[in-house]
């Protein structure tokens, strides 16, 4: 679960980790108000989950409340790249001497969390990890031990510290540690971590990503992780309540399918035979009946959806289960695009029986049931 | 000798009295497995299908000198259960529970390094050797023994993969799913060393997703080591969008890197030949043996 940037902000400030002084605003007016408050010349910053708004114009800098109130009014109810924009954060701005970048990220092949940080932070950030890595030093982390007051020194030296900021930057870095290990964050970025004129560190920018595995343990975003999230389409935040995988694609034949590497696989067969999905859902290990009815519901509610391919291949999924779930959304609101389904293993032969009385003859073979959806079926 | 897991595997079910646990456990002892014994905090002393529940894992392991575990204890308590069998010494671990929070996978997989244990997952279909022994949740009717041993992210396509194999009359060593978290116990490079060593193996297939870099190290392992069995893959989520999840947790792409094109790209350039479509594994394993030979 992404947090926007003001959310994370307070989390960080809790810490005592340093964030430019400002406010948020979800109206013009009150936009202006907080710009007259902070004084001084301030930052407009678009409150997306997005990564990369800064070159998609969702940060605007306004000498005056007026502007302030100009910038935020473009801004809100505006899309960067593809997601509307709620709320603004305005911000005092910073006398910049250094823009530098610190993460704290999942790293699958140490199996840890690895610190990187780097002089040269900014916008530009990727093409420095492309054209120059040996300009973002690495650190990984111990998963019991966690940041080690040496090796946040190590990495303050690393940055070009020393004195007193080293002691500022390593104290600095291991609040971030300490923010990603309680919210159990998939990533703390800050970028830009912001050196002033006057030689103190605020984190300008910072992200968090939470660990969906982890919400059981954190009640405090459980409300908040059951908002269809502003980068849902209207399909996936209607699925998501429904506990369903689903990605909306552009295409116009719908998947429904059992585990995540079949139904890709699945996806990837109907485009290799020429047609085009519609989205990606997976039901899931153990699918019941009413999963799989509110997938076909959702798939076939959506206009642009031509033809609907289920694909299930059940170990402790039951096809008798599948075949009642189709069965329920024929019977009760009608099955509305063409249907093709392949359906093998655990109860095969019942939920074939379902099926065939219905006039529905499910396929063997999910090579012949992708090239029929991507005929049209 | 097949790999992880053979007929003289004795294991416990961690988490036995659980819908699935109990579910599977039956499914296990139906396909031969030699489930020795269950634990459950507080269910000791009681029996499922004749197998006796145990309240913690040492005792379990006193009592039936069980030498792995399969866990199925729900996702918050699943990191103690996995450090309650490594200090049993028990190995290989293999966790099926999905939804463990990445945190103590990275604490559990440390423990593991520590003990040098095997830990198979999390979030795994589990392990199999054909008309032996499995642990795990897969349908046991689409394998068959032979010398082709299978390693996967993904369940279901798992499955799929073998049924084809086995409809082809090609038979398995031993079939895994490494898991498909991002952080999981075995990597496909741990998989090929492993299948390497096994006499019992002669070929092959590796089944990949987009996300991570766990083919790429394939890969590099392949060519670098000048691997020597026929190696083929199936690679999935060609079509998929950057920057998306995919269900798992593993299936997210972010930038060139974990792309299928660049997997493919990368295990085709280390001489293995890459299925376009899941049914074409068999062929193009049949045709790979013979031109080795």
């Amino acid at each position: 679960m992404k947090l926007f940037e003001f959310e994370a902000k307070n989390l960080a400030s809790n810490l005592g980790i340093a964030t430019p002084r400002g406010a948020v605003a979800s109206s013009a007016e009150e936009a202006r108000d907080i710009h007259k408050r902070l004084g001084g010349a301030v930052v407009v910053k678009a409150q997306v989950l997005v990564a990369g708004r800064g070159k998609a114009g969702g940060i605007k800098f306004a000498l005056k409340p007026e502007e302030t109130f100009d910038r935020a009014k473009e801004m809100l109810g505006s899309f960067i790249k593809g997601e509307n924009v709620r709320k603004v954060l305005i911000e005092q701005k910073l006398p910049v001497k250094k823009e530098l970048y610190i993460s704290i990220a999942e790293d699958r092949m140490n199996k840890c969390q690895t610190v990187l940080a780097s002089r040269q932070g900014g916008i530009d950030i990727e093409e420095v990890a492309r054209t120059h890595p040996e300009e973002i030093a690495r650190r990984h982390m111990d998963p019991v031990y966690g940041i080690r007051g040496y090796e946040a020194r190590d990495l303050a030296l690393n940055l070009g510290y020393g004195g007193q900021q080293l002691n500022m930057i390593s104290d600095l870095l291991t609040n971030l540690y300490r923010l990603s290990v309680i919210y159990d964050c998939e990533l703390v970025e800050s970028n830009p971590l912001v050196e002033t004129q006057d030689g103190r560190f605020l984190a300008a920018d910072l992200r968090m990503i939470i660990d969906d595995n982890s919400l059981f343990r954190h009640p405090e975003f459980q409300e908040r992780s059951k908002e269809p999230g502003a980068e849902l389409t209207p399909l996936e935040a209607k699925a998501r309540e429904n506990n369903l995988a689903f990605v909306e694609l552009d295409g116009d034949i719908g998947i429904i399918g059992n585990g995540a590497g079949l139904v890709m696989a699945t996806i990837d067969l109907v485009k290799y035979y020429g047609g085009q999905p519609a989205n990606f859902c997976d039901v899931g290990g153990g699918a019941a009946a009413d999963r799989v009815a509110s997938a076909l519901g959702i798939i076939q509610s959506s206009d642009k959806v031509r033809t609907v391919l289920v694909n299930i291949l059940a170990g402790i999924t039951r096809c008798d289960e599948v075949a009642k779930g189709i069965l329920d959304v024929k019977k009760v609101v009608g099955l509305k695009k063409p249907l093709v389904v392949r359906m093998v293993g655990t109860n095969e032969e019942e939920g074939r029986r379902l099926l065939e009385t219905a006039g529905i003859k499910p396929l063997i073979h999910m090579e012949d049931a992708a090239r029929l959806a991507a005929k049209g079926a | 000798m097949p790999i992880l897991v053979g007929k003289e595997t004795r294991a416990i079910v961690q988490g036995i009295t659980g819908n699935q646990g109990s579910f599977h456990a039956r499914l296990m002892l139906e396909y031969g497995t030699k489930i020795v014994a269950g634990v459950t905090p507080g269910k000791g002393g009681t029996k499922l299908q004749d197998v006796p529940v145990y309240d913690t894992v040492a005792t379990a392991k006193d009592e039936t000198n069980a030498d792995s575990s399969v866990i199925f204890v729900p996702a918050p308590y699943a990191k103690e259960a996995a450090m309650e069998a490594m200090d049993a010494a028990l190995n290989p671990v293999v966790i099926i529970t999905e939804g463990i929070p990445a945190r103590d996978e990275m604490v559990i997989m440390r423990y593991a390094r520590e003990h040098s244990t095997v830990i198979v997952g999390p979030n795994t279909p589990g392990v199999i050797t054909p008309g032996q022994s499995k642990l795990g949740i897969m349908p046991g009717n689409v394998f068959r023994p032979g010398s082709v041993g299978l390693a996967s992210r993904s369940g279901t396509l798992t499955y799929e993969i073998a049924a084809s194999l086995t409809h082809a009359g090609i038979g398995q060593s031993t079939c895994l799913g490494i898991g498909g978290d991002p952080i999981v116990g075995l990597s496909f490079v741990d998989v090929l060393k492993m299948f390497r060593e096994d006499s019992g193996t002669e070929s092959l297939v590796l089944i990949g997703e987009i996300g991570g870099t766990a083919e790429e190290d394939a890969a590099k392992y392949i060519a670098d080591t000048r691997y020597p069995k026929p190696v083929v893959a199936y690679v999935a989520g060609k079509a998929a969008p950057p920057g998306k999840r995919m269900g798992h947790a593993g299936a997210i792409i972010t930038g060139s890197e974990g792309t299928a094109d660049n997997k493919i790209r990368s295990l085709v350039a280390a001489g293995v030949r890459v299925a376009e479509i899941p049914s074409g594994i068999p062929e193009l394993l049949v045709r790979k043996v013979q031109t080795v030979r």
